[in-house]
């Protein structure tokens, strides 16, 4: 039986995870709070609005209200790697070879590990910033498309268009998709692996209740799971072409309490899903069965993450209870 | 239901302050930062311009439309107020309502539509009312030069008509029929440095079913030269009869056989939006509903906006409707008064609106027996 070990927090978390095996908590206050021999937490930011794990150097990027861009270490020391004042920081990513990538308004800045940065230009406001698996690519999510840049050079930019607002922006760990969440109630893919000269192949994913908020690569990318509906929507992706003409599972189904968040498992083919009662579930893709792992609490759950063996799960809420729950028991 | 649910219950009010360059918003809204009103107010801006309060709740943002991938050109939303809007909420206590400023040549209609289309914006805030601010001396010019102008006061629900002191009581008094003949069913105050007690701005319920109607006595009503909405601090009462004459001077001029009281194509011939008003006795529930569906549906690109009462045959409730284009909201208000007439009102301030048809197809759908007897 799993069991849990309950951290409250007094506000909304906007980002949960593992450095190393300590669970960290980032509160959109700006308090960045973890669980290492007893509750220990860092002012962070003068409020805290994007937060990511940079898995290369096993730090904590953040970016806030502030303007400032930040890292993280596990000991819980703060270094400032940007800092744009009266700016909001909505967007920060990690790259390979210690870059990392921030935006505001309508530049997307890559600094690279020297510390230098460089900015790239976009039309309209930059929604999503990702690095590419491999080589040293990001791809901006923006109104009708995304753009890909590699960061070292001086060439135009790659345009995937697709009307519409793209909203967040993600490559496949293998880096043949691209995958946005859009403003409408849908993902959209791109297929980057077409012979020169080809076709651009869309994928659509429509069929949404709601926004997706959440999107998680399964272990080896073979799957895409999604929140935006009462289930966890998770598409194939095994084939050359991806998800085209390929029903979605639909895993974790309830009557009408939505999923908010999905973090696939680092190792299986399972997924913990959580929902907007604050309940989470996990789920095997095999054959669909579920476990309990937390039951409803005070708020939606708006972030979670697995540690690195796929034993324990950090939780947060939009109302701040937080926790770690660890499957072997 | 959980704390959450029971402290997300409450939603955020939005006043959305639009209004040409130079016509005083950035000083009502350092009023509004600075008054001692003892409420928080989160800001989205364009531009930190000449805000002088340091305020950490001061957000700049550049206006970014959506076009929604339906189909329909005037379903436009502000992406870049979902973002803010998001951000700000996952700390609420912070603040108790928030303001959004747009820019002069700002069209106000896709920061309406964000609070109705957008399903988080909507969970969480509600519009509380769109206010333009009207620079008195330089309107006709702006009319002239702007479709954005007309269109601020077109969609307004509270109208500053601002520097005052800077036009003679003449000047004034046109200016306000002209304002009046863009927008009959607005709240119009009279301004100096955009004075005004902060209560007739803020916190107005213009967007809500339960309150919209409920503060506006004089809403469509058939002498309804509402002196009452329309005075300044340093407006006398004698004074302002007579701007009231002016204003029904103006009109006179114009289509007033209409016994429905339409406000014509405006006497100002810069002015392309008009209203028209329509009123009628008891409804058949059966023929309005598909009757405002098919309007909208089809005349929604040319409505900006409309307000209405409705009385509906056996019903004991008021059923109050608005809508933006072709989104369209109905609930039912409260019920009718004993000794209250029962009466259809409604309102479509928009472009190229058919009035004659409106008149015709709204009577159509009366449920009284002395209609039927018409044909």
């Amino acid at each position: 039986m799993p069991t849990v070990a309950p951290l409250d927090l007094q506000g909304h978390v906007a980002g949960v995870a593992f450095l190393g095996d300590i669970p960290f908590f980032a509160e959109s206050s700006g308090l960045v709070h973890r669980l290492d021999h007893g509750h220990k937490t860092v002012e962070a930011h003068e409020g805290l609005l994007s937060s990511i794990r940079d898995e290369a150097s096993d730090t904590l990027l953040t970016g806030g209200e502030d303007g400032k861009v930040l890292r993280i270490k596990a000991d819980g020391t703060v270094s400032e790697l940007a800092n744009v004042p009266r700016k909001w920081i909505s967007q920060v990513a990690a790259g390979p070879q210690g870059a990392i990538a921030y935006a505001y308004g309508k530049t997307a800045h890559v600094r690279l590990a020297d510390g230098t940065i460089k900015d790239f230009a976009e039309e309209r406001t930059v929604e999503g910033i990702a690095f590419a698996p491999k080589g040293l690519r990001i791809a901006v999510a923006r109104y009708n498309g995304v753009s890909l840049h590699w960061v070292a050079m001086a060439s135009q930019p790659v345009d995937l268009e697709w009307k519409g607002a793209h909203t967040g922006v993600t490559f496949s760990p293998d880096g043949r998709f691209v995958v946005t969440s859009m403003q409408e109630n849908a993902l959209h893919g791109w297929k980057l692996d077409t012979k020169p000269g080809a076709e651009t192949r869309h994928m659509r994913m429509t069929g949404y209740p709601a926004k997706i908020k959440s999107v998680s690569w399964s272990a080896k990318g073979k799957w895409l799971a999604s929140s935006g509906a009462p289930a966890a929507i998770v598409w194939p992706f095994q084939a050359k072409d991806g998800p085209m003409g390929k029903a979605p599972l639909e895993l974790g189904t309830r009557a009408n309490i939505m999923v908010t968040q999905v973090c696939c498992h680092p190792v299986e083919e399972i997924a913990a899903i959580g929902y907007a009662d604050g309940m989470i579930m996990v789920v095997r893709f095999a054959d669909s069965k579920e476990v309990l792992l937390r039951r409803p609490g005070k708020g939606a759950i708006s972030a979670m993450a697995w540690n690195k063996n796929g034993r324990q799960l950090a939780f947060g809420s939009e109302a701040g209870d937080c926790g770690v729950v660890d499957i072997a028991g | 239901m959980t704390e959450a649910t029971t402290a997300a219950a409450k939603p955020i009010p939005v006043t959305v302050l639009t209004g040409y360059l130079g016509a005083g918003k950035t000083t009502l809204l350092n009023r509004i930062l600075s008054e001692n009103h003892g409420k928080k107010y989160a800001v989205i801006v364009n531009e930190f311009g000449e805000i002088g309060i340091d305020n950490d709740l001061i957000v700049e943002s550049d206006e970014e439309i959506y076009e929604m991938n339906n189909g329909c050109v005037c379903c436009t939303v502000r992406g870049d107020l979902i973002r803010v809007v998001e951000g700000l909420m996952r700390r609420p206590g912070r603040f108790d309502a928030i303001i959004v400023e747009t820019t002069g040549l700002a069209d106000p209609v896709p920061v309406a539509q964000t609070f109705f289309m957008d399903d988080d914006v909507r969970a969480k805030t509600e519009l509380d009312a769109v206010v333009a601010l009207v620079d008195a001396k330089h309107l006709p010019l702006r009319l002239k030069d702007s479709r954005e102008a007309e269109d601020q006061i077109a969609f307004a629900d509270v109208v500053l008509l601002n520097k005052t002191d800077l036009v003679t009581p003449e000047e004034l008094a046109k200016i306000e029929a002209t304002v009046r003949a863009i927008n009959p069913s607005a709240r119009i105050h009279r301004t100096e440095r955009s004075n005004i007690d902060l209560t007739k701005v803020l916190d107005q319920g213009a967007f809500s079913l339960e309150r919209a109607l409920e503060n506006e006595p004089h809403f469509l009503e058939q002498d309804h030269h509402d002196h009452d909405h329309t005075c300044g601090p340093d407006c006398g009462h004698d004074h302002h009869h007579h701007d009231h004459d002016h204003h029904h001077h103006d009109h006179d001029h114009h289509g007033h056989e209409h016994h429905h009281h339409d406000h014509a194509p405006s006497p100002i011939h810069d002015v392309t939006v008009q209203s028209v008003s329509l009123r009628g006795g008891e409804m058949n529930a059966e023929r309005f509903f598909p009757w405002i569906q098919k309007i909208t549906q089809t005349e929604g690109p040319n409505i900006l906006r409309l307000k209405g009462i409705i009385a509906f045959k056996d019903d004991p409730e008021r059923y109050v409707v608005q809508g933006v284009h072709m989104i369209i909201e109905g609930d039912h208000q409260r019920a009718w008064k004993d000794g209250e007439k029962h009466e259809s009102r409604l309102v479509f301030i928009g472009r190229e609106l058919d009035r004659e048809k409106l008149e015709r197809t709204f009577k159509a759908c009366e449920a009284a027996p002395a209609g039927a007897a018409a044909y």
